[in-house]
């Protein structure tokens, strides 16, 4: 059987799921401007981040890493940067980079045009232009081998282990075997869970990739550690404990599920992007929606599959992101923001397998424009970039 | 009233998982596991949706199984059909505090 939907083919190859103007402030201090030009000019959206200035050396690449990706990713047509003038990222890297990728891109520089106002009617024209540049592409049919599926789960409770992150699971072994490309990610839900993650690195537990992955829990607790607190007052969350998950390796347990069952092909530091790779990959990045969303688009993913037990609602600025929700009382509550009730596995009214049909074909739907639920909201708009060191 | 279900994920596992609204102390619930084989019992609290209960006795100390794996350990004895969770459950994971 062969699966294909409707894509939109970039000058690299690469096929996106949405074909956005994407402004991209090089620093929070540029937000304003930006937020002003996207409201004004309809098919753009913005990476309204909180970074970029005044930190260390190795986070200020970071975030021009990340916003460099995300101007490249797939979904995104084309890019206006916006500018302050004096921040510690790089903003021309950032302009030679999404051009590199084949992708039409303008800059405008706060100080240098004169202020707020004139740089919010030269970053109007701008926006407008590169609208109407990309608005005439046209989707194309695409394999499915071409999916860059992301995976997250949020606002969990004890049926996100029981039936949404397994309905997740169904997906990505799906796309694995259909040669297509997933990324899963939340590294400090591997605590507890590493030992079962590193057996299915390829290579095995004492093979590169098995050690990596306890590499990068490790590091990831010894951060956590390194403030001398117990984890537990952060993780799980109130939240989660109120569903009934008592510690972070049940959450992990039932976290890791989602990601299937298929070999473990190596592990993405947050900055890095899929460029061709096929198969199950880690993308090292801490569960927090803002960050992880960003690292999973930043990486070229089209689109994402989100279980939830509790009921989150967000979305992302580029990636649609289908909400499946394995609480069967969550959904009857928050069904204008779910997208699919994996709760009827719970209540014995549908299998693992069934369901996971239904959030494939869904997948394709999505992929060919079909809006998700928190898009046709716009409740996408909260996106961070995950930082190292402190603000300095 | 029909009796409410909890679901045991592996055999190893020392604990359950109920998927059912209003369970209350001393109420009996059907305690399945993926085989299909099932066990009565009688439940020690009041257990919200989706909260766990043990399926045997548990020693202070003892490792708490579910998934066929550990999610901590018992902070004080626990009864067979008890409500388990973190008043009686311990994470040994990302302490930063032991």
């Amino acid at each position: 059987m062969s699966y294909t939907f409707q894509g939109y083919r970039r000058a690299n190859g690469k096929v996106g799921s949405r074909n956005l103007v994407a402004v991209i402030p090089s620093v929070i201090c540029a937000n304003d401007v930006g937020q002003a030009i996207c409201r004004q000019v309809q098919g753009t959206i913005g990476y309204f981040h909180h970074q970029g200035c005044c930190q260390l050396p190795i986070d200020l690449k970071r975030v021009t890493d990340t916003l460099s990706n995300l101007g490249q990713s797939p979904n995104v047509g084309a890019a206006l940067l916006v500018s302050l003038g004096c921040e510690g990222t790089d903003a021309n890297r950032l302009v030679e980079e999404i051009s590199a990728a084949g992708k039409p891109v303008e800059i405008i520089r706060i100080q240098e045009l004169g202020g707020t106002a004139r740089a919010i009617q030269a970053g109007i024209d701008a926006a407008q232009r590169l609208v109407q540049e990309i608005s005439g592409i046209q989707r194309e049919e695409t394999d499915v081998s071409e999916v860059v599926m992301a995976i997250k789960c949020g606002a969990s409770d004890t049926t996100s282990g029981m039936a949404s992150n397994c309905v997740i699971g169904y997906v990505a072994d799906k796309l694995v075997d259909l040669g297509a490309t997933v990324v899963f990610g939340e590294t400090t839900e591997f605590l507890g869970g590493e030992h079962i993650l590193a057996r299915r690195a390829v290579g095995g537990e004492n093979g590169p990739v098995g050690q990596k992955i306890y590499e990068i829990v490790e590091r990831m607790e010894s951060r956590a550690k390194a403030i001398g607190e117990d984890m537990r007052g952060g993780q799980p969350t109130p939240g989660n404990i109120a569903g009934g998950l008592s510690s972070i390796e049940e959450k992990s347990l039932g976290a890791i599920v989602k990601s299937g069952t298929r070999p473990i092909q190596g592990v993405l530091e947050y900055t890095e992007r899929i460029d061709g790779q096929k198969g199950l990959w880690i993308k090292d990045a801490p569960g927090r929606e803002p960050e992880i969303l960003t690292g999973m688009a930043a990486t070229g993913a089209q689109f994402m599959m989100f279980s939830t037990g509790r009921g989150a609602p967000q979305g992302f600025p580029s990636m649609p992101v289908i909400k499946i929700c394995g609480n069967p009382n969550t959904y009857e509550r928050m069904q204008h923001d779910m997208d699919l009730n994996a709760g009827r596995i719970i209540t014995g009214e549908k299998t693992i397998e069934e369901v996971g049909e239904e959030a494939f074909q869904e997948m394709l739907k999505v992929l060919s424009g079909k809006m998700t639920k928190n898009e046709a909201l716009g409740y996408f708009g909260s996106m961070d970039i995950f930082c190292l060191g402190p603000v300095i | 009233m029909d009796i409410c279900l909890a679901l045991k994920v592996t055999d190893k596992d020392n604990v359950a998982t109920i998927f059912a609204n209003g369970v209350k102390d001393g109420m009996q619930v059907d305690v399945h596991d993926k085989k299909g084989s099932s066990e009565l019992m009688t439940v020690i609290g009041d257990v919200p949706y989706g909260h766990k209960i043990a399926v045997r006795e548990i020693k202070k100390g003892e490792l708490i199984i579910k998934y066929g794996e550990e999610i901590g350990a018992a902070t004080k004895d626990i009864a067979k059909g008890e409500y388990v969770h973190v008043h009686n459950l311990e994470a040994l994971r990302g302490r930063g505090d032991l």
